[in-house]
């Protein structure tokens, strides 16, 4: 069996920032992904950054991705395990990881510390004939779009108009794909009001109090029918409209992928303000166990900016935890700490910081 | 289809390569993954349900739906979307849960 110092399971940019900030200070890190390539949701958003100015603010994730991916190869004390799954964490702290498509071999790899930086699923929505060919989730759009240069469909009705179907739907005009619109259930736009106002200007219509009520076609999407919803949710009839469109894009929300979390016994909390049950953690993104860290959308969903910071702030605190020497470690970690505050300084991160203070676990001061 | 031309991103496909699906020849580019190359090939349906056979097409592209599941070069259930194109590979699709053969 193997034996490492630290594992990051997850190649995102959560955990492509701890792998890189643990073997700065001399670590030896296995870093685990399950992807064809590393770099996580990056290496998809063609956008540019907001947030701080250390975070890469201006630039666009493909190339933040680039950097990082260079960064984590540049490090020998980093190893990479690409195109695996971690299947299972048992009590003696031992990963089980299944590598290769066909999952043809099985890797044991026991670890002193562990952050987890799994990310995300999306979320799915329930409507008539919602498992239809046509039907995709965002990020599989991204990545056929954006990854591979290839058309996902041609006519797209984009469900949910956050950050992500915000976004994607910028993206889907950009490589000439029609969009007919945005319906969103709640009352008001999520995302950013830039990013709405771009797509208003390029003349699709956001249906806001609407949702999806069924899609219709023999064998992928032909017809899909919107329908605006009261008060309570509930459809009112009569306000159906059909679009003719051969594709929908769910951008209805992520949850954090915890499974690895359950089953190593961290203490669990569901938090609707984080997208589920998360793991609590302390101020340096340690769990209720010693040897589990996490960062990133496994911590509550949020962006590829503060999922960077909580890797650094995970990958630092547990190459510390280690015995690794790092001269200025309490500077560094303050620092690192009051930069993510000041991300969240603004009025689009109110929930994510009711939602952090719920998870959070008090250890005193440091 | 293919996006032809973008403000942003430039494609740098692999070579162009031969495949087949169910017996008839397709193109698609080396290293990209194989149900990219069925969608782009204009191919929506990848699979099939166990018991009420309704059709299953590209969904998640991270391995983790089981929509895209195919036989590939005899094997069966292979996640499409994570597995790369390879030249001369032969993609059926499968039927049921799928058999050895």
């Amino acid at each position: 069996m193997k034996k490492t110092d630290l594992v990051v399971i997850g190649g995102g940019p959560a955990g492509l920032s701890a792998a890189i900030y643990a073997a700065s200070l001399g670590a030896k890190v296995t870093l685990i992904d399950d992807g064809l390539e590393l770099g996580g949701q990056l290496i998809k958003q063609t956008h540019k950054f907001f947030g701080s100015e250390r975070q890469f603010a201006g630039i666009r994730g493909i190339e933040i991705a680039k950097k990082l991916i260079q960064d984590s190869i540049k490090y020998k004390d980093i190893e990479l395990i690409t195109n695996a799954t971690v299947t299972g964490y048992y009590e003696d702290g031992v990963l089980t990881i299944i590598q290769g498509v066909n999952g043809s071999i099985l890797i044991k790899l026991k670890a002193e510390k562990i952050i987890v930086a799994t990310g995300a699923s999306e979320n799915m929505l329930p409507f008539i004939n919602n498992d239809l060919p046509g039907v995709y989730g965002a990020g599989a759009v991204q990545t056929l779009m954006n990854l591979y240069g290839v058309v996902p469909g041609n006519n797209v009705l984009m469900v949910g108009a956050g950050n992500i179907g915000l976004i994607v739907s910028y993206q889907l005009l950009q490589a000439g794909i029609q969009v007919e619109a945005i319906v969103e259930a709640l009352p008001t736009i999520g995302g950013y009001l830039v990013h709405a106002a771009k797509i208003r200007r390029l003349g699709v219509p956001i249906y806001t109090s609407h949702s999806l009520k069924e899609v219709y076609g023999n064998d992928w999407v032909e017809r899909a029918v919107i329908c605006e919803l009261n008060e309570e949710f509930k459809f009112i009839s009569g306000t159906e409209k059909e679009f003719e469109v051969d594709t929908i894009c769910l951008a209805v929300g992520l949850s954090p992928l915890s499974d690895l979390l359950w089953q190593a016994g961290c203490q669990m909390k569901y938090i609707t303000e984080l997208g589920g049950y998360v793991a609590l953690r302390d101020e340096n993104m340690k769990s209720s166990l010693e040897n589990i860290y996490l960062a990133g959308d496994v911590a509550g969903i949020e962006e590829a900016s503060s999922a960077m910071l909580e890797g650094q702030i995970a990958g630092l605190n547990a190459a510390v935890s280690l015995g690794y020497k790092c001269d200025n470690f309490i500077k560094l970690n303050k620092s690192l700490k009051e930069e993510l505050k000041e991300l969240r300084d603004n009025p689009l991160s109110e929930k994510v910081k009711i939602g952090i203070e719920k998870a959070l676990i008090k250890r005193g001061v440091d | 289809m293919r996006i032809k031309e973008h403000p942003i991103l430039e494609f740098t496909p692999g070579k162009k390569i031969k495949f087949s699906l169910d017996g008839k020849e397709f193109e698609g580019y080396e290293g990209e993954p194989i149900a990219s190359a069925l969608v782009a090939a204009g191919v929506k349906v990848l699979s099939r349900s166990i018991k009420y056979h309704r059709p299953r097409g590209f969904f998640c592209a991270i391995g983790k739906c089981s929509s895209c599941l195919m036989k590939v070069n005899g094997t069966p259930n292979v996640r499409t979307c994570v597995t790369k194109l390879e030249e001369g590979m032969k993609i059926e699709t499968q039927k049921g849960k799928g058999d050895f053969s």
